[in-house]
């Protein structure tokens, strides 16, 4: 009995300790080293920026086996911030976005297809007013390593191209505002 | 039938000042509710969206000012006393009246509040800015929003039941409770 205990630790050190498996990041929400940010055309003469504010998520990453890097992203699609209030309120209301409706947003990544420069393309499902779509994300791996406070650190960016009436938001911002770029900055803190 | 020449009110009849006060709230009220509920419906791309808002907001602010000047007269200046009725319609009549003060306060104080949310301040007409409060709460947008259509609502239903009030006094009772309210008095000063 105890013999397998003490097998079955060792057994789990080894798997936990070993390289090929992926290690486990939070993304650092609380010190906001990650945004969600968004960008759209406004009547194609310049881009509108605003950002969702609350959010949260993990990822698994290992710079030695990239391809079983995975991430699980859930967003308070009412933190959206266009940095005026009379916007936000309308974007937030039932003609846009319905945050009451559909309070959450999340992406579940399905596979990562890495490219020479660490970066790659994340497919997964995104979740948005309440419909799940297959996307993929452009990602570029920004850096890695040590930070001074004796933590491990690592950080990617990424655009996605959102088509909201793919979702079923089918409001009119006219020709040049459809598709949505979603600027993703995602800087994750070993667990 | 002659029309009241005086401004202040009296022991039987209303001054003309709080009549015009009286039905310019009454006309805005009318007016801005159908608005709100258009500005509601408009989207980015509709021509209306740029002026239809600044008109409902600077009509809005008129309220206000008026309301804020109507009341401090009506400290000073009481409105004549109630005509005879039962005790219980004259009771829901005052009940009536002070509610309406109060829904129409919220209304307008929930409807500054979403627009100066984010410490913008509202365009009077595009001739004067109005200054957004120091502080906000978060969310305040949503929550002023909420806020500023159900009073309103509750306002624009109390003011239908006010009006029907009115009626039944002027045809039913046959006395002249909306004829003192249109500044008119019997003959002989």
């Amino acid at each position: 009995m105890k013999s397998k205990f003490f097998k079955g630790l060792a057994l789990a050190t080894l798997i936990s300790a070993s390289p090929l498996y992926a290690a486990d990041y939070v993304i650092d929400t609380k010190g906001a080293h990650a945004s969600i940010e968004f960008r759209i055309s406004h009547l194609g003469i310049s881009w509108l920026t605003g950002r969702f504010n609350t959010f949260n998520g993990d990822f698994s990453y290992d710079a030695k086996s990239p391809a079983d890097a995975s991430i699980n992203v859930e967003v308070d699609v009412a933190s959206f911030d266009s940095n005026h209030a009379e916007r936000n309120k309308h974007i937030r209301g039932d003609e846009y976005l319905n945050v009451k409706e559909h309070p959450t947003a999340s992406f579940k990544s399905t596979s990562f297809t890495p490219n020479a420069e660490g970066g790659g393309v994340m497919k997964g499902m995104l979740t948005l007013y309440g419909t799940t779509k297959e996307v993929a994300i452009d990602v570029d791996k920004v850096g890695e390593g040590e930070d001074p406070w004796g933590g491990y650190r690592v950080g990617f960016s990424g655009t996605l191209e959102l088509k909201p009436h793919e979702f079923g938001m089918n409001y009119k911002l006219g020709p040049a505002a459809e598709t949505v770029y979603m600027d993703l900055n995602i800087e994750g803190i070993r667990k | 039938m002659v029309i009241n020449h005086k401004l202040t009110n009296d022991a039987t009849s209303y001054g003309w000042g709080p009549v015009i006060m009286h039905w310019f709230i009454a006309l805005a009220v009318i007016g801005l509710y159908p608005l709100g509920w258009y500005i509601e419906s408009l989207d980015y791309y509709d021509p209306a969206y740029k002026t239809i808002p600044v008109w409902h907001k600077s009509i809005g602010i008129l309220v206000a000012v008026t309301l804020l000047v109507r009341i401090v007269w009506r400290l000073f200046n009481k409105p004549p006393s109630p005509l005879p009725q039962p005790a219980a319609l004259e009771l829901a009549a005052k009940v009536a009246h002070g509610l309406l003060y109060i829904l129409l306060l919220i209304t307008v104080t929930s409807g500054y509040l979403i627009s100066t949310a984010d410490g913008r301040a509202i365009e009077f007409f595009n001739l004067i800015s109005i200054p957004a409060l120091p502080v906000g709460i978060e969310n305040q947008e949503d929550i002023a929003g909420e806020i500023h259509f159900i009073v309103a609502t509750s306002l624009i239903l109390l003011a239908a039941l006010h009006a029907a009030a009115a009626l039944k006094h002027h045809f039913i009772d046959k006395d002249s409770t909306l004829k003192r309210m249109l500044a008119l008095r019997e003959e002989a000063e």
